[in-house]
């Protein structure tokens, strides 16, 4: 595959649709899902990869796609926010008040998504996985609690 | 600047691309993981026009055992290590570097080529003798990691690491591998130690307690030394300690000897009766 220093129409596979768009080839997967097919969902905080409020799901695997480029999206299957619909964990969020000003949410929704998807998944993964994302108005123990509400396995 | 991007998916194709990238006066990049290179671009900090994606090559997803020896490719990712766990210790100390969600893109060669200087996965491999196979242009060779690898990974112009193999023997060896941080459990690293043992001999390596990550020969001499006590032991290793310790905001260069005195103690505690 060769992606040449210009803009290039590329075919990428976004929330089930296929999808053409125009990028040059060190152009983040963030950007592109912004700006390019504006799904705002996924939200660029450090753009260095530590926060987490970019996470997206790629082949069912959490990714920052602010550490991603659009070009090796290509032939992958990509999950936004937007993508999920009803989800367990959205449903758990809002029952355990996992969340204050919401600039985080969707990175922790599709982690937590993903998590979900681990039937064996104990307290130790769980806070490993939800160590990959910051929230600065600090929800953490209701956002464990949602994950565990949504697997099943919150003790009431 | 906008660079061009390769995805090759033979190993001959991404060394000859780089080499005729640069015979055309290009800045051609091996690109695996791709998470420093991507913030280093965005920061300005390197300058590349040619972007040379190795994930679609065989020979670097190699993660299996051969002829008695685990093989491991340079974009086999940190997440993929700690799943199929078939050198423990390289899962420990894998699954300490950055975060999940991160790992999930960070790879191997990533990881010991990169320029951030922790670099610890190589530590485990520098404790188990591994071999390295490199690539450049058509020639492929097979070293001892040590003759390639000197405080960070010693590649030729164009070269390219494309697997580890380690010898079987020092897979399920005893092992103790310790992150430590200034708080909490995740952020940049202030010590990370592994070791292990091996033919009843302790080995150790560090990163973070130096600007590079190392084994010391001389502190494993000290350490495995009969008739010292634990106390002469310790003092020694810490004079053995081959460069200038560390002291930045990660933490003073007193509190690092303190922390490494600790790790010391426990590599002892764990390892000298096993």
């Amino acid at each position: 595959m060769h992606i040449p220093a210009k803009k290039t129409q590329i075919k990428l596979f976004v929330n089930g649709e296929e999808k053409q768009v125009a990028v040059i080839p060190n152009k983040i997967l963030l950007m592109v899902l912004r700006e390019d097919l504006h799904l705002t969902g996924s939200k660029p905080g450090c753009l260095n990869g530590d926060c987490g409020a970019c996470t997206v799901l790629v082949d069912n695997e959490p990714m920052k796609s602010c550490l991603m480029l659009a070009v090796e999206a290509i032939d992958k299957e990509v999950v936004t926010v937007e993508g999920l619909f009803e989800a367990p964990i959205q449903k758990a969020f809002i029952e355990q008040f996992a969340f204050q000003c919401g600039y985080c949410t969707p990175g922790f929704i599709i982690n937590a998504h993903a998590l979900t998807k681990i039937p064996n998944a104990d307290k130790e993964m769980i806070r490993e996985w939800l160590s990959s994302n910051i929230c600065r108005c600090t929800s953490y123990e209701e956002i464990e609690h949602a994950v565990l509400e949504a697997m099943g396995k919150l003790n009431k | 600047m906008i660079y061009e991007y390769y995805k090759p998916t033979r190993l001959l194709e991404a060394t000859e691309l780089f080499r005729s990238k640069q015979v055309e006066g290009g800045k051609p990049l091996y690109f695996g993981g791709g998470t420093e290179i991507i913030t280093l671009f965005r920061l300005q900090e390197i300058s590349l026009d040619t972007a040379i994606d190795i994930k679609a090559i065989d020979a670097v997803r190699i993660h299996d055992m051969v002829e008695g020896y685990f093989a491991i490719g340079a974009a086999v990712t940190l997440t993929e290590i700690q799943t199929k766990n078939q050198f423990p210790l390289l899962t420990e100390v894998a699954k300490e570097v950055a975060d999940r969600t991160a790992r999930n893109k960070i790879t191997l060669g990533g990881n010991i080529c990169g320029n951030i200087f922790y670099r610890e996965a190589v530590l485990p491999l520098l404790l188990s003798d591994s071999l390295i196979v490199t690539a450049r242009g058509k020639d492929i060779n097979m070293n001892q990691l040590t003759s390639k690898f000197n405080e960070k990974m010693l590649l030729d112009d164009g070269e390219i690491f494309v697997q580890a193999f380690i010898e079987e023997k020092y897979l399920h060896a005893p092992y103790i591998a310790r992150k430590k941080r200034q708080q909490w459990d995740t952020g940049y690293p202030l010590i990370t130690a592994a070791a292990l043992k091996i033919d009843n001999h302790i080995r150790l390596a560090f990163s973070g307690l130096c600007a590079f990550p190392f084994r010391s020969k001389q502190m494993e001499a000290v350490l495995n030394e009969t008739g010292l006590s634990e106390e002469e032991k310790l003092n020694r290793a810490i004079a053995a300690v081959p460069g200038e310790i560390l002291d930045d905001v990660e933490g003073s260069k007193e509190y690092r000897l303190f922390v490494l005195r600790n790790l010391l103690e426990e590599i002892l505690v764990s390892l000298e009766r096993v």
